[in-house]
């Protein structure tokens, strides 16, 4: 019986399987795997399918900042109306509501840091409702998504093992 | 002139007539083209040991242990493993006297074979195996007496096959399900069958190597023949975690028995080896209380390897019974008309892809070849192809050597 717990996970991990690919890995016909992916895909539990790329090898230039924004809640609206005001912009990537001393971590990635700063100062801190903003930039990635940034698998074992 | 001592003369006989491997050419050519050639040839995990185990490995070092422990392994590694071993497989063994922490589950093998055996005595072993079986018996002046499994059965051992090969000087039989090479595994009904005609013998003793028992993929999981009741004080369990939690070069595993056998070989060990690694005991600690979740999803990526590899053999036009344990599959290649050992070193030279000739593992291994699937996905993926296209080339009798 397919799992769509297992179905997800091994998407998460890698996007390019094939149906048939993925419908051998996990014991079942590919009839029943494509029929999942759709069931997945319109409940929008299956939002996307994206690539992870290293862009500082790129000859692209790009800063990531993540901003720790203070806001004070609308009345009748809560956070949510403020996140919409956030995320609409196509420079923030992410926009997550937390927990602690401030409300929404958003994170921006744009070309140069002047970029973000005015962004920053133009767009964001004068919105009504934000109190404050803390920006920090990346300086360098090493995981994400479970990813390494810099890293080769080596195999050292022995060529024979019985 | 000095005269040089004659070693040929001086090496006892037991080590000297050990025969070298039936595949040491295969060896050989493999090793000349390591590194240049997706391997599958291996019989151990691909995956490093989860970084929980390794840190608590580190911690013991920095917290400056580095003595030796008690013989049997320290009191609370062999409590964690007596916890490990109800959890997960539901056996009951006291960690004051019927667990020893060895020296991987090799240790385990050879301790159990010096405990038991006189010289003369016989010891059932089932082809194709794992090759340390023969090898720990003879050493210790044993006879193997090999019971050759079949195909058609699945390699399960069959019960008038037990009964056949026992005779008044039979001292234990190692039973190793899921097994090196093949993959097979036995189920509680099929072991009942052998528990029977073991009850008819009540002084034989049953050596189960385990050491593959948590990657089982069938849907009731494993089952240890030392669940039996009749059974549990005539089974010794090897076991151990290099299998399991990808520690292979840590060099750790365990025993679980009955009190006396278990101090018989603790002797031995004693005066052997005094203890295993301490580090490495520490390191266990955390892989038997905390690891489930690291096996379980190794497991699950085994599971889909396992997967992929029979669909690709038998897409390659090979015969392959489905492997349900360990990571490995045994493909039947007498349809390609090559030996075992003709087959490997031609898919090496020509497809630049490492394999096991199993008759690496006993006569029967004949007509079959090993692989292992501790590597990667792409590897896997990617040999399967060239496999596919070897196969059809030497059927159409192309001779693509250079």
């Amino acid at each position: 019986m397919l799992n769509r717990i297992e179905l997800l996970q091994l998407i998460e991990h890698n996007a390019r399987l094939s149906v048939a690919e993925m419908a051998v890995m996990l014991g079942d016909s590919e009839e029943a795997v494509a029929a999942m992916l759709e069931e997945l895909k319109s409940e929008n539990i299956i939002l996307g399918y994206t690539t992870m790329i290293n862009w500082e090898k790129t000859e692209r230039e790009s800063v990531t900042a993540m901003i720790e924004v203070r806001v004070t809640p609308q009345r009748n609206q809560g956070f949510d109306q403020l996140a919409k005001q956030l995320y609409r912009y196509s420079q923030i990537s992410s926009c997550y509501l937390m927990s602690g001393g401030f409300d929404f971590m958003i994170i921006i990635e744009d070309s140069t840091l002047r970029e973000v700063a005015s962004f920053i100062s133009e767009k964001i801190a004068p919105l009504d409702g934000v109190v404050s903003t803390t920006t920090h930039f990346i300086l360098k990635k090493y995981k994400s998504n479970g990813i390494l940034f810099d890293s080769k698998p080596i195999d050292d074992r022995e060529a024979v093992i019985l | 002139m000095t005269m040089s001592i004659d070693y040929d003369k001086q090496i006892s006989s037991v080590v000297k007539e050990m025969p070298p491997s039936a595949i040491r050419r295969f060896f050989d050519l493999a090793n000349e083209m390591k590194g240049n050639v997706i391997s599958l040839s291996i019989g151990e995990p691909d995956f490093v040991t989860p970084w929980r185990v390794r840190e608590a490995g580190i911690f013991s070092l920095e917290d400056g242990n580095t003595h030796y422990s008690p013989n049997r392994g320290y009191m609370e590694v062999r409590e964690a493993i007596s916890s490990y071993m109800n959890r997960r497989l539901h056996l009951q063994y006291d960690a004051k006297d019927q667990i020893l922490v060895t020296v991987g589950g090799s240790e385990g093998l050879d301790l159990v074979a010096r405990a038991l055996i006189n010289p003369g005595d016989e010891v059932i072993i089932i082809e194709p195996c794992f090759v340390a079986y023969r090898a720990t018996v003879t050493f210790s002046h044993g006879v193997p007496v090999v019971i050759e499994t079949k195909e058609k059965d699945d390699f399960k051992l069959l019960p008038e096959d037990l009964e056949n090969a026992i005779t008044d000087k039979t001292k234990y039989i190692i039973l190793a399900y899921p097994g090196n090479p093949t993959g097979a595994t036995m189920n509680r009904e099929e072991l009942a069958r052998i528990r029977d005609v073991l009850l008819k013998h009540p002084d034989i003793v049953v050596v189960s190597d385990e050491l593959y028992t948590e990657l089982t993929y069938t849907e009731e999981g494993p089952c240890s023949i030392a669940s039996f009741p009749e059974l549990y004080d005539r089974t010794i369990i090897i076991n151990g975690f290099s299998k399991s939690f990808a520690m292979t070069g840590w060099r750790i595993g365990f025993v679980c028995g009955p009190a006396a056998l278990v101090s018989q070989m603790t002797k031995i060990h004693q005066y052997c080896l005094m203890c295993a690694p301490t580090t490495a005991q520490y390191a266990i600690i955390e892989a038997a209380l905390n690891g489930d979740k690291d096996v379980d999803e190794m497991k699950k990526e085994y599971n889909m390897r396992r997967r992929v590899i029979v669909n690709g053999l038998r897409e390659a036009g090979l015969h392959c019974f489905e492997p349900t344990g360990a990571f490995y599959a045994f493909p039947n290649i007498t349809s390609v008309g090559l030996s075992s050992n003709e087959f490997c070193e031609r898919f090496l030279m020509e497809k630049r892809v490492a394999i096991v000739p199993g008759a690496a593992f006993g006569q029967c291994g004949e007509g079959y070849v090993r692989i292992s699937y501790a590597a990667s996905m792409e590897n896997i993926v990617e040999a399967m192809r060239r496999l596919k296209d070897f196969i059809g080339e030497v059927k159409e009798g192309k001779n693509t050597n250079a």
